[in-house]
């Protein structure tokens, strides 16, 4: 029976690149994604092309590039990654000079855009889906505008022959996707297969999330080798079936309790799992041991794909200002509550002026939620203070009331650390699939 | 004994909602987990830290829960405050929740 298999080489902008190129070079695989965008990325992103119009593609595509494109091109694995971000063709063209460099001329490049739909979406038509109001009223905050593009220009790109399709916006799901569909020929309209294809892009598109990251608890989850923890891959056949794996010898683990894990990951309503290609249905998924390191996934489906795309908007939203201090030994944690008091008390008396503020005991309170912490006093905690303003001024402001409790505050506080930034904040709408036109433009090394 | 005696779990988050994955390290517990996890006891176990409702989505067929807490990250991953605007950690502080049958054998 005819298989692809499709590695996944990174999770997010920052991962790990050398398991990508151990799945090149060990992976036997045809094509390699690379999902590296998340929400807010690209309207960071926009942001360094307004400073630089060559710029606001991934910081890390040269490195990467540089990485993995000698294997990719020897063993003709064909790379598919949202390294494009906010300018998917100046990173085709910097692709282009790199596989130049590395002497591999030839390369086919295809950057897709028609993601960025700012002008299109600034009217008061649009309403934002997490609050009210519309694009048009964030006014002149907002930033950039892109619509999750699906698997389609991707197909149009590998069947034109690229050898490194390089996206902006596009459903993650949709990196993987598109490989398959141009492999075996799946319809746009096959809902069924459209949702198994979305089950294995989901299952794929954090890395190393399936294979042990994001998973060890020891003793009761454990997990060797996560310092050399391998990528995974997909064997997928052409009914959409799959098994997961991974590169023999690569730490991590492969299993049914990871694959479940990644599976629901950040999934709501698994029976209605919204995408540009189709709303996938999650719920009949089976999952089976299938030897060491190998998860055998089957069902899944799907329904007619939604009439609108989701928009992210990225806008500027407010400034945030944070201070730290810590304090150890007996007592620690009075004297932890002691400075979060005084902390609140200065920045009422200096007239900081806050929309929203956090008083938090790293050690303590600080992520842990639910019932409140029970039993000993930490030998040590960390106070944070974080506050929003609509001002960088502001936010200053309240990183240095934590600061002067060095000598001002209770006994023993070290390790002060402040910090004020502009908050770029993402919100959503949705516009209509006829409205975006996908593009491909091309280069060649 | 604990949650985290008969299941494992994972955290996502979407906007301003969390969803975090309850999965039976035995198939067996899994009516066991659903009559005893429920989407109430969940909210009350994160009273003050979810701010809207808690949906429950039964998966027979992995031995999981899949909870959506709807405003519980405090104005979403972008904007939030918290030192953990992802709310990675909360998987973590569902484990601590207490179930209710000490005789139960936990599954490891």
């Amino acid at each position: 029976m005819h298989t692809v298999r499709i590695g996944s080489g990174a999770g997010y902008a920052g991962d790990r690149i050398e398991p990508a190129v151990e799945l090149a070079e060990r992976g036997d695989i045809a094509y390699l994604g690379f999902e590296c965008l998340a929400e807010r990325t690209i309207a960071l992103a926009q942001q360094a092309r307004l400073a630089d119009p060559e710029g606001g593609y991934d910081p890390l595509l040269e490195a990467r590039m540089r990485a993995v494109l000698p294997a990719c091109a020897r063993r003709r694995i064909r790379i598919v990654t949202n390294m494009g971000a906010a300018n998917p063709i100046a990173a085709a063209r910097a692709t282009a000079r790199i596989a130049r460099d590395l002497g591999l001329a030839g390369l086919k490049i295809a950057a897709v855009t028609g993601d960025d739909v700012l002008e299109a979406v600034r009217d008061d038509e649009h309403r934002l889906l997490e609050r009210d109001g519309t694009v048009a009223d964030l006014g002149e905050r907002v930033i950039s505008a892109n619509a999750y593009l699906g698997a389609t220009p991707i197909v149009a790109a590998l069947r034109g022959g690229a050898d490194v399709v390089i996206t902006g916006r596009v459903a993650d799901p949709a990196l993987f996707l598109a490989p398959l569909m141009h492999e075996f020929g799946w319809a746009e309209d096959d809902w069924d297969r459209m949702g198994k294809g979305t089950v294995v892009g989901h299952l794929l598109e954090c890395a190393g999330q399936i294979t042990g990251g994001y998973f060890a608890d020891p003793g009761h989850k454990d997990v060797a080798g996560l310092a050399r923890l391998g990528f995974p891959l997909a064997e997928v056949a052409a009914d959409g079936s799959a098994v997961i794996t991974k590169v023999p010898g690569s730490g991590g683990q492969v299993s049914l309790a990871s694959c479940k894990e990644q599976l629901l990951y950040e999934l709501h309503d698994p029976t209605r799992y919204l995408q540009p290609d189709v709303v996938a249905d999650f719920s009949s998924v089976r999952l089976q041991a299938d030897g060491a390191d190998r998860v055998a996934v089957s069902g899944g489906s799907g329904a007619q794909r939604p009439d609108t795309l989701k928009v992210s908007v990225g806008y500027l939203d407010s400034f945030v200002g944070e201070g730290q201090i810590s304090y150890a030994g007996p007592g620690a944690l009075a004297r932890g509550r002691l400075a979060l008091d005084i902390v609140r008390e200065r920045l009422a008396l200096t007239g900081v002026q806050t929309t929203e503020l956090r008083f938090d005991m790293i050690g303590w309170d600080a992520v842990h939620r639910g019932p409140s912490p029970e039993g000993p006093e930490p030998p040590e905690v960390r106070i944070r203070v974080a506050g929003r303003t609509e001002t960088m001024a502001e936010a200053v402001r309240i990183g240095n009331e934590v600061e002067t409790l060095y000598t001002n505050g209770p006994a023993g506080g070290g390790g002060a650390w402040k910090s004020a930034r502009q908050v770029l904040a993402v919100v959503s709408t949705l516009i209509p699939r006829g409205e975006v036109t996908p593009t491909l433009t091309w280069e060649t090394a | 004994m604990k949650l985290r005696d008969l299941a494992h779990a994972r955290t996502g988050d979407k906007g301003n909602s969390s969803n975090i994955s309850v999965i039976a390290h035995d198939p067996g517990d899994f009516a066991f987990l659903c009559e005893h996890v429920t989407a109430d006891r969940v909210r009350a176990h994160f009273a003050g830290t979810v701010q809207g409702a808690v949906e429950r989505y039964e998966l027979p067929g992995l031995g999981a829960l899949n909870f959506v807490l709807h405003d519980t990250l405090g104005g979403g991953v972008t904007r939030s405050l918290s030192l953990d605007a992802h709310g990675k950690s909360l998987s973590g502080c569902l484990l601590e929740m207490e179930l209710p049958d000490p005789q139960r054998r936990p599954a490891r």
